[in-house]
């Protein structure tokens, strides 16, 4: 990595309180997010992708979820080095927002219904840039036109409900640019909506990116969305990042059997039609994702693995430098 | 006499009522919608929100009454069915919900969904239902001990297999699947499609599958719709869809579709703009508002629906496109 880190996590481990039990519902995750690069976490429900988005920003459920280890180091505006894991509630919201922007995945439920767009984006502006509110509100209009939308003074006094789904998000992005952060967290910001309106607005985020030089970490389970946004990608699976690398490696040539699987089994248009027409069925993954309280012993992929041998359920493995920037949990990698 | 097309409708369309105590505009769901599904045949219904798929899907399962138009079933108008005929009607229609979660009551066991509709039937005895049950378990390869669980002892892609289970147990003429995968993860996805599919080749079951995603109803339809707005924008037959798209909303929208692949990424064409509200569409061609190639005529008239090459419909003026 050239840049410098704006990001970095190392050995995150974080548990949810079950009953008399805890569960790892993220295990040993190490990331790194640079200066003007996107990275994708991606995978399937249960993964652990979005508790990782929450660790980074402290928003785990109060006496639910904690952070059992590891360290979540953060670089901020003003080039101090923080780590976010041992912030405390005030200095946290001093940094959320700020230092770090958030969009989520459901518009509507990320703005609050009785305030204006302007009022709302203008918000984090006056507490943490102290501007009046006059000046938080033209900085805010500023912003909503920043994101491309149209007649920005007008949408700028209209409230959540006068939006479309599409205009929704772009408002809670123009929220979460509103004090400059030079991290920006997406989790699954276009899932909730409609392909034509997703393009749009993947494009205005890898614009918005470009142009600021921020880092970017993107939530999905999208891999076609990874492709299009991201620069380095890490796959998760139970709790475990089981591959990463710079995109274009990753997914031209898998070194895990997850990936792999994965990648097989996203339906590609104009490919359904030859295989319907041999009669061979869809690729798949056999089974399904195992729950995290009852992990297999070794690598939680192997009940579903085609390359599964004996050794994979004895020990969990170690991530595996597979060359240029490829790591691979999988002891059989140099095979896959 | 059976009929060579199963399912005809014909000049659909499906107002609903502004909002109680509201002084809304009446919402044009769905408009002079027209296609004809062959016994066997599995038809995609595809289209963004407020395109009216699932408004259509609703009306063919009789589980809403359309405004205006017709849909024959077998030869028989149903629009003018007596509640008595319609209830007859229901046990030869059945329907997949989207969320496998909030469709399957968590207070009944398997067993008890899946014969909740034998029993209204009354078809069958006893036993011969809970044989009926266990059989089409048994062919969504569900174990037989699942008919004494609740839903929440399952996983998302096996409560999905369950509600296809439950469309199953009636042995139904039609099958109104509406999103069935959109709710799973994609490793899942492609084993319920692989699912339906096997299914449907082998019970030589008619199917309409509705889905917002292009690329899931490739391996499933034979003949695809492509809505916007109320209304069909192009129909053709899936293979001649994919390869030759005509309409310009069809090809914005594959080329919408994210590709994973990072070798095959093309010049994407990114549609402007926002889905017009259904309370208020635009005059003329219902898409001219986000289409690249819209000229001044597109606002005047509702393009018809025009056969181009054999089977392959469009409804749109520009013919002088490629």
């Amino acid at each position: 990595m050239n840049a410098e880190p704006i990001l970095e996590i190392s050995g995150l481990t974080t548990v949810f309180r079950i009953g008399d039990g805890e569960i790892a519902a993220v295990r040993d995750l190490s990331l790194a997010v640079a200066t003007g690069e996107t990275v994708a976490l991606v995978g399937e429900s249960g993964s652990g992708k979005s508790v990782t988005s929450l660790s980074i920003m402290g928003l785990l459920p109060r006496g639910v979820g904690r952070i059992a280890a590891g360290k979540v180091q953060l670089r901020r505006k003003s080039g101090e080095l923080v780590e976010l894991q041992s912030l405390g509630g005030e200095a946290l919201r001093r940094v959320r927002g700020n230092d770090i922007g958030m969009v989520f995945q459901e518009p509507l439920t990320s703005l609050n219904p009785v305030y204006t767009i302007g009022e709302q984006i203008a918000e984090p502006i006056r507490i943490h840039l102290g501007k009046s509110h006059r000046e938080a509100l033209a900085d805010a209009i500023q912003r909503l036109e920043d994101v491309g939308i149209p007649d920005p003074r007008r949408r700028a006094r209209q409230y959540p409900h006068e939006l479309s789904g599409g205009m929704r998000q772009r408002a809670t992005i123009a929220m979460a640019l509103a004090c400059n952060p030079t991290l920006l967290i997406a989790d699954e910001p276009t899932t909730a909506l409609d392909v034509t309106i997703q393009a749009q607005i993947l494009d205005l985020l890898g614009q918005l990116q470009k142009e600021r030089g921020m880092g970017m970490l993107f939530v999905t389970h999208n891999l076609g969305v990874v492709a299009e946004i991201a620069d380095r990608v890490a796959v998760m699976y139970a709790g475990s990042v089981v591959e990463t690398g710079s995109v274009a490696r990753v997914f031209s040539h898998p070194r895990h059997p997850y990936t792999k699987g994965l990648m097989r089994s996203v339906p590609r248009l104009g490919t359904a039609t030859l295989l319907k027409e041999a009669g061979t069925p869809l690729p798949t993954i056999a089974g399904s994702v195992p729950s995290l309280m009852n992990l297999p012993q070794g690598c939680p992929f192997a009940p579903r693995c085609p390359y599964r041998i004996e050794a994979c359920s004895e020990a969990y493995p170690k991530l595996a430098d597979a060359g240029e920037g490829q790591l691979s949990r999988c002891i059989r990698w140099q095979e896959i | 006499m059976s009929h060579e097309f199963f399912l005809e409708v014909s000049g659909l369309g499906k107002d609903f009522a502004p909002v109680a105590f509201t002084r809304g505009p009446v919402v044009r769901a769905v408009q002079d919608v027209s296609f004809r599904i062959r016994r066997g045949e599995v038809v995609g219904l595809v289209g963004e929100s407020g395109s009216g798929k699932t408004t259509i899907g609703r009306m063919v399962a009789q589980l809403i009454e359309p405004t205006s138009g017709s849909i024959r079933f077998d030869g028989v108008e149903t629009t003018s069915l007596t509640r008595r005929e319609l209830r007859r009607l229901h046990a030869r229609v059945q329907y997949i919900f989207q969320d496998p979660f909030a469709s399957l009551s968590p207070r009944m066991t398997i067993g008890e969904i899946l014969m909740e509709g034998l029993d209204i039937q009354r078809i069958g005895s006893k036993s011969e239902r809970v044989t009926k049950a266990t059989e089409s378990l048994a062919s969504v390869d569900l174990p037989p001990d699942a008919i004494c669980r609740y839903p929440h002892e399952f996983s998302g892609g096996q409560r999905q297999r369950i509600g296809i289970a439950r469309a199953l147990t009636l042995a139904p003429d039609l099958i109104v699947a509406d999103e069935p995968v959109s709710a799973l993860d994609v490793s899942i996805q492609a084993q319920i499609v692989n699912l339906l599919r096997d299914l449907q080749m082998r019970l030589g079951l008619t199917m309409l599958f509705i889905a917002h995603d292009l690329a899931v109803v490739e391996y499933v339809a034979d003949t695809v719709i492509v809505l916007y707005l109320g209304r069909i924008m192009e129909m053709a037959p899936s293979r001649a869809l994919y390869a030759s798209p005509q309409h310009p909303y069809t090809r914005a929208l594959l080329s919408a579709v994210p590709s994973p692949d990072p070798s095959r990424h093309t010049v994407r064409q990114i549609l402007k703009g926002d889905i017009p509200s259904p309370a208020n569409p635009p005059s003329g061609c219902v898409f001219r508002t986000r289409c690249p190639v819209a000229v001044e005529a597109c606002a005047n008239v509702v393009p018809p629906l025009r056969e181009g090459a054999k089977g392959h419909f469009k409804a749109c003026i520009r013919d002088d496109l490629d």
